[in-house]
C-alpha cells in the first residue's frame, strides 16, 4: 500500500501496514474457524447426535437392569447417575440443540438470507454448547456423575450431605453454559427473523417452521434465565454453603420447585415447538397441498406459548400446594389442550383426501400425529390433580413424557432428516433402509412405551433400580427392555442409512420432492453465499409458484384452502 | 427496533430481567424468615446512605453515558472522549463502593453462608455487580479503540455505541429495582429483626 494514495473516505482507514493474508482454511480448521450458518447448524446437529448415541446407551444400560426383577447388573449408585444423565443429555444435549441446529441452518435459507444476523456469536452460543456438554461427560471421570435427576430437586442436589460427589456441580456449571449459549441462539435467530427477510416475505407468508422457531426463541428468553439464576442458587449452597434450599437455616425446599418448572414446563414446549414447525412443513410436501388453516397453526401457537408460562404447577401438585393453586394450574393446563388439539386437526386435515405420497419422512411425520395425540392425552389425565396424585412419581409419566418427546420430538427430527437430508448432503436419502428405519422405530417406540403406561398404573415407580417380582412386574418390564432393543436396532439401522446415503446416495438436485419454501431454490448442498438471487416471494409456497407459473398461488387465493 | 444490534442486545437485556427476577423473589421470599432473627438482617446490617451515594454515582453514569452518545453523534470527539471516561469512573466508583461494602460486612462475619439474608443478598446484589463489571470492560474497551482510532465516528459505531448504551441503562434501571428492594424497603422500625446482633469477625 503505497503511502501517497491516502483515501479522502473517512470510513476507510490508513493502512500502514500490510492486511494479513487471507487463505481459505481447510480440514478441521475450516469447521473449528467457521462463521458459516450452514457449517454450524451441521456442528449443531452432528454433535448432538453424537450425544444422543451416549443418552441412548444409558437408556440401554437402564433397560437391561430392568429386564429382570431383582438384577444386580448395576448398582444403584450407577443407577442414579445414569438415570440422571441420560434424562439430562437428552433434554439438553440433544432436543433442544438438534432442534436450534435445524433452526440455524434453514431459517435464514427459508427466509431468503444469506446468513444469520450475528454470524460470530452464532459460532460462540455453539461452543458454549459443545462445552458444555464435554463438561457435563467429564463428570464421569473428574469426580462422579450428577445423581439427583434431571430436575435436581433441592435440597437433594443442593447439599453436600446428599449428593456428596462432584456430579451436582458440573451439572449446574455446564448447563449453565449451554444455557447461556441457548438464549445466545434464541437472540440470534429471533433478530434474524425480524430484520433479514426477504422482500415479500411477509409474516403471513413465513414458513410456518420458522413461524415455530420465532415463538420458541420468545419462551427461550422467558424461561431460559430462570433455569440459570436455578443454577445459581443451587451452586451457592453447594460451593459456598449459603442457605437457599437449607432446611435447618429456615431455606424452602418449595422455592427450588417453583423456579426450577418455571422454566421447566415452558422447556417441555421448547422442546416440542420446532418440532411441530417440522412437521407442519412435511406433511403438506407430501400430501401435496397448502397446509390447511395457516392462521390457526400460527395462531393457537401464540396461544400455546403463552399458556405454558403459567402451567408449571402442575408438576407440582404433590409438594402440597394447596386446593386454589392445585385448581388454577390444573385449569390451565388442561387449556392447552385445546389449541394444540387445534393443531393436530389441522395437520389431520391436510391429509385429508389427499393424495399422500407415503415418503420415510412422511411416515415418520404421520407416526408423529399418533403418537404426540397419545402423548398429549396422557397430559391431559395430568393435569387433573387427583389424577396425578395417583400417578406421580410412577412409570406412567415416563410412559407420558417419552410418547411427547421421544414419540413426539424425535419422530418429528427424523421426519425432517429424512426431507432435508438432500437439501444439506445433495444426496437423497435410501428408502429401502429408510422403511426399515421406520418400521424398527415405530414398532420398538411402542413396544418399549406403551407396557409402561400399565406398569404406572400397578404401581411400579420411577427412579428405583430395581423391583421385585410382583404379577405382571416382570413381564411388562422385560416387554419394555425388547422394544428398547428393538428402538437400537433402528438407531443402528439409521446410522447405516446416513453413512451409506452420504456415500452412495442418489444425487438428489435442487428440489427432489417438487417443495414450497424458498430453502429448495439453493443448490443441493447450498454454496456458501446461498442466495445469487432470491426468488420473488408472493404468496407462501413461492418454489411452488416459480416451478408451476399456470398454478401459481397468487394467482387463484380461492384454490389455496385457508382460514 | 429496525437496527439487529439494538433489537438483539434489547432481547439479551429483556431476558436478563427474568435472571434477576428469580433472585430478587428469592430475597423478598427469606426477607423476614423467623430464622434471620438474631443474625444479621436486611434491617440491621446495611448502611443505606454510603450505598445511596453510589447509586446516586450508577444514575450519574447513565446521564453522562447519554450525554456522551449524543457528543459523539455531533461529532465532538473530545467531548465524546470526556463523557465516556466520567461514565467509567462514575460506573467504576459503584463497584468500588459495592467492594467496600461486602469486604466490611465479611469483615462483621455476614457471608452467603450466615443465614438467608447472607444469602440471597450476595446473590442478588452480587450478580449485579457482576454485570456492571462486564459493562465497564466494555466501556474501557471502547474508550481503548475509540482512542487508538480517529475514525471512530459515523453511522456504524453509532449503532455499537447505542446497543452498550441499552446494556449500560439496563444495569443502571436493574439497581434501581434492586436499591429500593433491598435497602430502601429496610428503612424503619422492623422490631425484632430490626435489633443489632452480635457481630463475629469472619476468621
Amino acid at each position: 500500500m503505497s503511502s501517497t494514495a491516502r483515501p479522502s473516505n473517512p470510513l476507510i482507514p490508513e493502512l500502514d501496514t500490510p492486511l494479513p493474508r487471507v487463505t481459505d482454511p481447510t480440514g478441521l480448521l475450516k469447521w473449528i474457524g467457521s462463521v458459516d450458518h450452514k457449517q454450524i447448524g451441521i456442528m449443531y446437529m452432528v454433535t448432538s447426535f453424537v450425544f444422543f448415541l451416549f443418552g441412548g446407551v444409558e437408556a440401554l444400560l437402564m433397560r437391561l437392569q430392568l429386564s429382570q426383577p431383582r438384577f444386580s447388573f448395576l448398582t444403584p449408585q450407577d443407577y442414579d447417575q445414569i438415570f440422571t444423565m441420560h434424562g439430562t443429555t437428552m433434554i439438553f444435549l440433544v432436543i433442544m440443540p438438534m432442534l436450534i441446529g435445524f433452526a440455524i441452518y434453514f431459517v435464514p435459507l427459508m427466509i431468503g438470507a444469506n446468513d444469520i444476523a450475528f454470524p460470530r456469536f452464532n459460532a460462540l452460543s455453539y461452543w458454549l454448547f459443545l462445552f458444555g456438554g464435554l463438561l457435563l461427560y467429564y463428570s464421569f471421570i473428574g469426580g462422579g456423575a450428577p445423581d439427583a435427576g434431571w430436575f435436581a430437586y433441592a435440597p437433594l442436589s443442593s447439599e453436600f450431605n446428599f449428593t456428596a460427589n462432584a456430579g451436582m456441580n458440573y451439572w449446574g456449571v455446564s448447563l449453565a453454559a449451554t444455557g447461556i449459549g441457548t438464549i445466545g441462539s434464541a437472540v440470534n435467530l429471533m433478530v434474524t427473523i425480524w430484520t433479514l427477510r426477504a422482500p415479500g416475505m411477509t409474516l403471513r407468508r413465513l414458513p410456518l417452521f420458522v413461524w415455530m422457531v420465532m415463538l420458541n426463541n420468545v419462551l427461550i428468553l422467558a424461561a431460559l434465565p430462570a433455569l440459570n439464576s436455578t443454577f445459581v442458587m443451587v451452586l451457592f449452597d453447594r460451593l459456598l454453603h449459603a442457605n437457599f434450599f437449607h432446611v435447618p437455616s429456615g431455606g424452602q425446599p418449595l422455592l427450588y420447585q417453583h423456579s426450577f418448572w418455571s422454566f421447566g414446563h415452558p422447556e417441555v414446549y421448547i422442546m416440542i415447538l420446532p418440532a411441530w414447525g417440522m412437521i407442519s412443513e412435511v406433511i403438506p410436501v407430501f400430501a401435496r397441498r397448502p397446509i390447511f388453516g395457516y392462521n390457526f397453526v400460527a395462531g393457537a401457537t401464540v396461544a400455546i406459548l403463552l399458556l405454558s408460562l403459567l402451567v408449571w404447577g402442575h408438576h407440582m401438585f404433590t409438594a402440597g400446594m394447596g386446593q386454589t393453586l392445585d385448581i388454577a394450574f390444573g385449569i390451565s393446563s388442561m387449556m392447552i389442550a385445546v389449541p394444540t388439539g387445534i393443531k393436530v386437526f389441522n395437520w389431520t386435515y391436510t391429509t385429508w383426501k389427499a393424495s399422500i405420497h407415503f415418503t420415510t419422512s412422511m411416515l415418520f411425520a404421520l407416526a408423529f400425529l399418533l403418537q404426540f395425540t397419545i402423548g398429549g392425552v396422557t397430559g391431559v389425565m395430568f393435569a387433573s390433580f387427583p389424577v396425578d396424585w395417583q400417578m406421580e412419581d410412577s412409570y406412567f409419566v415416563i410412559a407420558h413424557l417419552h410418547y411427547v418427546l421421544m414419540g413426539g420430538s424425535a419422530f418429528a427430527l427424523w421426519a425432517g432428516i429424512y426431507y432435508w437430508f438432500p437439501k444439506i448432503t445433495g444426496r437423497m436419502m435410501d428408502e429401502r433402509l429408510g422403511r426399515w428405519n421406520f418400521a424398527l422405530a415405530f414398532i420398538g417406540f411402542n413396544v418399549a412405551f406403551m407396557p409402561q403406561h400399565f406398569l404406572g398404573m400397578i404401581g411400579m415407580a420411577r427412579r428405583i433400580y430395581t423391583y421385585p417380582d410382583l404379577p405382571y412386574w416382570h413381564l411388562l418390564n422385560l416387554i419394555s427392555s425388547i422394544g428398547a432393543a428393538v428402538l437400537a436396532i433402528a438407531v443402528l439401522v439409521f446410522i447405516w442409512n446416513l453413512i451409506y446415503s452420504y456415500l452412495h446416495g442418489r444425487v438428489a438436485g435442487d428440489n427432489p420432492w417438487d417443495a414450497f419454501t424458498l430453502e429448495w431454490a439453493t443448490a443441493s448442498p447450498p454454496a456458501v453465499h446461498s442466495f445469487e438471487q432470491v426468488p420473488p416471494v408472493r404468496s407462501r409456497r413461492p418454489i411452488w409458484d416459480l416451478n408451476h407459473p399456470d398454478r401459481a398461488d397468487w394467482k387463484n387465493p380461492e384454490a389455496v384452502r385457508g382460514i | 427496533m429496525s437496527d439487529k444490534h439494538v433489537m438483539g442486545m434489547s432481547l439479551f437485556v429483556a431476558s436478563e430481567f427474568v435472571f434477576f427476577a428469580v433472585l430478587i423473589l428469592a430475597f423478598v421470599f427469606y426477607r423476614q424468615s423467623p430464622a434471620n432473627i438474631g443474625g444479621p438482617t436486611a434491617f440491621n446490617s446495611l448502611d443505606v446512605p454510603t450505598t445511596g451515594f453510589y447509586t446516586a454515582c450508577l444514575t450519574a453514569s447513565s446521564v453522562t453515558f447519554w450525554l456522551a452518545e449524543r457528543s459523539h453523534r455531533r461529532n465532538r470527539t473530545g467531548q465524546w472522549h470526556a463523557l465516556l471516561l466520567v461514565t467509567i469512573l462514575l460506573g467504576g466508583a459503584f463497584i468500588y463502593g459495592e467492594g467496600r461494602e461486602f469486604a466490611d460486612m465479611s469483615g462483621q462475619g455476614i457471608v452467603p453462608s450466615t443465614n438467608l439474608f447472607g444469602t440471597t443478598f450476595y446473590a442478588l446484589v452480587g450478580f449485579h455487580g457482576f454485570h456492571v463489571a462486564m459493562g465497564l470492560i466494555v466501556l474501557l474497551t471502547v474508550f481503548g479503540i475509540s482512542l487508538r482510532s480517529r475514525f471512530f465516528r459515523g453511522a456504524a459505531h453509532a449503532r455499537a455505541i447505542r446497543t452498550i448504551a441499552i446494556y449500560w441503562i439496563f444495569v443502571d434501571a436493574m439497581w434501581w429495582i434492586i436499591f429500593p428492594t433491598v435497602y430502601l424497603w429496610s428503612l424503619g422500625n422492623h422490631g425484632i429483626l430490626g435489633e443489632p446482633f452480635k457481630a463475629v469477625p469472619f476468621r
